[in-house]
């Protein structure tokens, strides 16, 4: 086996050997002309809002990679515990990663005290862990669940810093969204208007950033219940290719070809050409 | 009456606890009065067990922050042969902004943490801890091989805990090995 001759064992965690390579690759294509690939980011809307007996959060589904889209139904409520939901915008990869770590530590957590893990519990942890990494962690998430004390929500920001509202927008569709918010939020909603309120600032979303697209999820946590709704709204859907029966098979792909005698014949005329053969040779294969 | 003789004779009986062959006990026992075992403690000799300085002062010499800066062997100078050939450019400068407080992350908390432990409770409670915390840190196998710190991520708390830590980079998986006479030698202070 290779060996390494160093004096002390190597630790895990993140490693920043190739940090000095990167930036010279980079600066070497830069030169070129040509872009380095850059990181999924999740371009989106999502929000939350406390009503009478818990939270709604909401969530477009559209990831993008530059300006191309790279997932047309990515889902970006991430499970935390059973009474807690984060949504996630930023870099795809850093919210899955960081609210999968929270996730399994906060499980941990509550073995250990035999108790229904606390939204505050998961928010110190975010909040440490993000600040921890000083905004290299690109993820900005939307916290919510409902624990002994009531229902919670929180927004907590790639740098570290968090706010606890009673509604609160993420992502680059966030102004559209908290225009929705501001204009008809209501202390002590019902589900059904929470619900539609939710829909609609994430509609505004969609329809009016780029970032942002395809459907809408939401997730209503109450004490006791979480009703994951995905999709709870198909707002973009991709049009229905034309179809016609071809015995009794449905053909794959569009037909578009007219019917036989949609157009009328008047003439017909048949000229034969006259080929002489000029050279006939035989080549023979070699099958051996 | 002074902590660190009382340090270091528990270290000497820790040390015939650990896992080695025995053709390495004695330089182990005779290390043992220099040695304050572990990965990466430094050697205390006795003479200076016996200044009497501040806690402060004590902690920064049991737990050493590394900063970049030139690898400096013995006499002085550059040791070519272990660490390879230097590079002032590299030397310098992190590579990354996170590079030196990653590095350092677990001394500075735990630093943080005695020292706030100190003031709510106490001289002993930190001492007592830093105690525990090198007699479990002594439960290892040779250090080229895996070993699973059992008692000593107990201590800590790492055991209900993951982080970046557990799951990237993980060294029991790593397709390399460290040189195992240089480690050694390394361990024991012959180096």
């Amino acid at each position: 086996m290779a060996t390494l001759s160093v004096c002390q064992p190597q630790l895990g965690g993140f490693s920043f050997e190739n940090c000095k390579r990167n930036a010279v690759l980079e600066a070497e294509v830069t030169k070129l002309g040509c872009n380095v690939p850059s990181a999924r980011k999740t371009g989106t809307t999502i929000c939350g809002v406390v009503f009478k007996d818990g939270i709604v959060l909401g969530a477009d589904t559209r990831a993008t990679e530059g300006m191309i889209v790279a997932d047309k139904n990515c889902s970006k409520i991430h499970y935390i515990s059973p009474n807690i939901y984060c949504c996630g915008a930023g870099t795809a990869a850093d919210t899955e990663m960081t609210t999968q770590i929270i996730s399994s530590n906060l499980e941990l957590h509550s073995l250990s005290t035999s108790r229904l893990p606390r939204v505050a519990t998961a928010n110190r942890m975010l909040k440490q862990m993000l600040f921890r990494y000083q905004g290299h962690i690109g993820a900005a998430l939307v916290l919510g669940g409902v624990d002994c004390n009531g229902p919670h929500l929180y927004s907590i920001y790639p740098h570290g810093s968090t706010d606890k509202l009673p509604y609160v927008t993420m992502g680059s569709g966030s102004l559209a969204a908290m225009a929705v918010f501001e204009d008809r939020y209501k202390q002590d909603m019902e589900e059904e208007d929470a619900k539609r309120l939710v829909r609609d600032a994430i509609a505004a979303g969609i329809f009016n950033d780029l970032g942002s697209g395809s459907n809408i999820d939401l997730c209503v946590i109450t004490k006791g219940r979480v009703d994951y709704l995905r999709p709870h709204d198909m707002a973009n859907k991709k049009g229905v290719r034309s179809q016609r029966l071809i015995r009794p098979v449905y053909a794959v792909t569009g037909n578009y070809k007219y019917k036989q005698g949609t157009t009328g014949v008047l003439t017909k005329s048949v000229i034969k050409l006259d080929l002489e053969v000029v050279e006939e040779t035989v080549q023979t294969m070699d099958t051996s | 009456m002074n902590i660190f003789l009382i340090l270091s004779c528990l270290n000497s009986l820790r040390q015939l606890q650990c896992s080695v062959p025995k053709a390495t006990m004695f330089f182990h026992i005779s290390a043992g009065i220099f040695m304050t075992g572990g990965m990466c403690a430094p050697v205390i000799p006795l003479s200076l067990a016996k200044n009497t300085r501040g806690l402060r002062s004590q902690l920064k010499d049991s737990v050493p922050v590394t900063g970049m800066g030139p690898q400096v062997g013995a006499y002085g100078v550059q040791d070519t042969l272990r660490s390879g050939f230097s590079s002032v450019k590299n030397e310098l400068l992190p590579s990354h902004a996170l590079e030196l407080s990653e590095k350092n992350f677990q001394l500075n908390q735990d630093k943080m943490n005695f020292s706030n432990l100190r003031n709510i409770q106490g001289l002993h409670a930190p001492l007592k801890l830093q105690m525990e915390y090198r007699a479990a840190r002594q439960i290892q196998r040779l250090p080229f091989l895996q070993s699973s710190h059992l008692a000593l991520d107990t201590l800590k708390g790492n055991d209900e805990s993951i982080s970046f830590e557990d799951i990237l980079n993980d060294p029991a998986q790593s397709e390399m090995m460290g040189e195992p006479h240089i480690m050694v030698e390394y361990k024991l202070g012959m180096m």
